[in-house]
């Protein structure tokens, strides 16, 4: 097994998957020549051509409107959204037809298609290139919403999405892309959809946390054994539908959850876990369901200090965790 | 470059090839339409339905571009006025009843969607939504799939002149003539966007003179008269088919009702003007050019009308009696054919 990067492993599970199977296509912004202003495409325009590889006008409303016919019509398009916060002309695509053309045709028609975007802050992208998109896409019933943070899920999950009949939002933490390292096995293999994993075994207490937020609770989780204090580290990896199972049995262990995630608190999905654990884990609770999450601004900003106190980060995540592991 | 005429764009009269036969099946496929319009207004009045809207009036563009295309195999991704089009490509009056009384049986979307959301696979007709202009871009998509995966399929894509407004439309023929796509975008032009007038939506004169701007012709023609709605089909499906590219077709027409069920046009135009368009009805012109070519006769305009009539009284007959949908069938299809957990 090689160890890699998240956008290694991505760029990997693209390729063999357009190898495999002459339907899947790639569409976006700056896709062809230039590989994506990520990289993510690099070298698939050389191995598959401009007719797999379609470099979009700047308009993302059509990359997701023309993706949807050409899933209707026997492609299984990839659409590239530059950066999430890019996403919102695109909503009513997404979330008007998309996700609802399976239900409104009874099942005639579905929608083969992935929709991926890098999305999160603490790379100095400021207002619009740092944004947290889940919670407003995870409202919606018939897309799917995966999250991977590590290289084996960015890989095994993509190799999901792309066996799936319906829409499917990916969504790729940028400043994970190269920050963050993994094994990955050569072979392709699937991470299923809906099914989430302990990143980290414990007893006290569980932290659920997805993007970089995992990455920050893990480093947590490190300095709060140090302290004798055992944390589980839950990473739902598919954000809708969510696996309550694995949610709720964790919970259901350690009797307190602290929710992390970089998205402004009110609205957030850390309220929607909060609610399915208060109902279906209540008298396994030992302290009150605490979240964490960003403030309440309208967006992220720039400048290092304000982008810095915006994010939770391993230091907030530890003091939290150790106020919830003391109650 | 102001939009062309009908005459400017058309190559030939094809409409010159139609059989006799043909081009009675025309003028039956827009009675049909008629009455069944006619009919649906009737159920909603006695308080039978719930809701209708209505392609009354705009039967001629819709008949003409049905008969240009091959059904089943050509794309057609409509919206709520096209139910002249989808029956002259093969859906049937029981079908749009059953849509109507939200009937489970209702092909189109089993009692899920509103009346005429319509939508059958087989057919190849798209299911479409209510926001307006989404088709657009999305029948960009499956013309871009028809022509990478080298198939001679043609799409076409209708909507309101009202819905030109939206950016999906700017954003769907901008792929269509960046890629040179088998596309037709036809506009049904019927003067108003429910109550505001072409000269509050749009500053040209017509939506097709924006053709130059994606480099494909814009055509503006009377789509109030079949024949030439035919041939104008005819000549955008030709260019279409052998690589020529997108067309956009602004068929200029009227629409003599109220938006909807739930509109009263009284408001925002005159009857004198409403009264005028009628003059102009498009079943009632092509009748009269039938009869004129001794192509039809009393007794065969009778004969028709005592046709559809039962075909009529059979599809609502048939509707009021079909089933309703299970409640618990509100659950799925969500994620395959799954149903999701009922939250009570």
């Amino acid at each position: 097994m090689a160890i890699k990067t998240n956008i290694e492993a991505l760029r990997d599970a693209m390729a063999s998957a357009m190898r495999r199977d002459p339907s899947v296509i790639i569409t976006g912004e700056d896709v062809g020549p230039r590989g994506g202003v990520f990289r993510a495409t690099e070298g698939f325009y050389a191995e598959f051509g401009p007719a797999r590889v379609i470099d979009s006008p700047l308009s993302e409303l059509s990359i997701v409107g023309v993706g949807i016919g050409m899933a209707l019509n026997g492609l299984h398009p990839i659409c590239e959204i530059q950066f999430a916060d890019f996403i919102h002309p695109a909503f009513n695509q997404i979330a008007n037809e998309a996700a609802k053309l399976r239900y409104r045709s009874n099942g005639q028609y579905c929608v083969p298609m992935i929709i991926r975007a890098p999305w999160g802050g603490g790379i100095s992208g400021g207002l619009y290139h740092s944004q947290s998109i889940e919670a407003t896409f995870a409202h919606i019933p018939g897309l799917y919403v995966l999250a991977p943070s590590t290289p084996f899920d960015t890989k095994g999950l993509f190799l999901a999405a792309v066996q799936a009949e319906d829409p499917v939002l990916f969504l790729e933490h940028k400043k994970a892309y190269r920050l963050v390292k993994g094994e990955v096995p050569d072979e392709d293999y699937t991470v299923p959809i809906g099914v989430a994993d302990v990143k980290r075994a414990g007893d006290d207490l569980t932290i659920i946390a997805y993007g970089m937020m995992l990455h920050e609770t893990l480093q947590a989780a490190e300095a709060l054994a140090r302290e004798g204090i055992s944390a589980e580290v839950v990473d739902p990896r598919t954000l809708a539908p969510l696996d309550r199972g694995t949610i709720l049995d964790s919970v259901k262990k350690t009797g307190k959850v602290l929710i992390v995630h970089e998205d402004n608190l009110t609205g957030g999905l850390g309220g929607e876990i909060a609610a399915i654990i208060a109902q279906e884990a209540f008298v396994y609770l030992d302290a009150p369901i605490t979240r964490l999450g960003g403030p309440d601004v309208p967006a992220m900003p720039f400048s290092h200090p304000l982008q810095d106190y915006f994010l939770p980060n391993a230091a907030k995540i530890t003091a939290a965790a150790r106020r919830l592991a003391a109650y | 470059m102001p939009a062309l005429t009908a005459e400017q764009f058309c190559h030939k009269d094809y409409s010159a090839a139609l059989s006799p036969d043909r081009l009675v099946e025309m003028y039956e496929a827009m009675r049909l339409a008629r009455k069944l319009d006619e009919r649906m207004w009737v159920l909603h009045r006695q308080g039978q339905v719930a809701f209708h809207i209505s392609g009354l009036g705009h039967e001629a563009c819709q008949v003409g571009m049905a008969f240009a295309l091959e059904r089943g195999k050509d794309w057609v991704h409509p919206y709520y006025r096209d139910m002249a089009l989808v029956l002259a490509l093969g859906a049937q009056p029981r079908h749009e009843m059953l849509a109507l009384f939200g009937r489970a049986e209702d092909p189109n979307s089993g009692g899920r969607q509103m009346p005429a959301h319509y939508s059958n696979r087989a057919l190849r007709i798209v299911s479409g939504s209510s926001p307006v202009a989404t088709q657009v871009p999305q029948a960009a998509g499956i013309a871009f799939a028809t022509k990478l995966q080298g198939l001679d399929e043609v799409t076409v894509v209708t909507l309101g002149e009202g819905s030109t407004s939206q950016g999906d439309f700017h954003e769907g023929l901008n792929w269509a003539g960046i890629h040179h796509l088998p596309l037709i975008v036809m506009v049904e032009n019927n003067q108003y966007a429910i109550s505001v007038p072409q000269d509050k939506e749009m500053a040209v004169c017509n939506v097709a003179d924006r053709g130059e701007a994606y480099d494909m012709p814009g055509v503006s023609y009377d789509g109030n008269d079949v024949l030439i709605s035919y041939n104008v089909a005819m000549e955008a499906v030709q260019r279409a088919r052998h690589g020529q590219g997108p067309s956009l077709l602004e068929a200029k027409t009227y629409r003599p009702v109220p938006h909807s069920s739930d509109d009263d046009d009284r408001s925002y135009r005159s009857r004198e003007e409403v009264e005028m368009w009628k003059k102009r009805d498009p079943i009632q012109c092509y009748e009269e050019v039938l009869r004129e070519r001794g192509v039809l006769d009393d007794a065969g305009v009778a004969r028709i009308g005592a046709w559809i009539a039962d075909q009529v009284d059979d599809a609502t007959e048939y509707a009021q009696r079909a089933p309703l949908p299970r409640p618990e069938d509100a659950l799925g299809p969500v994620y395959g054919d799954r149903r999701v957990a009922a939250p009570w």
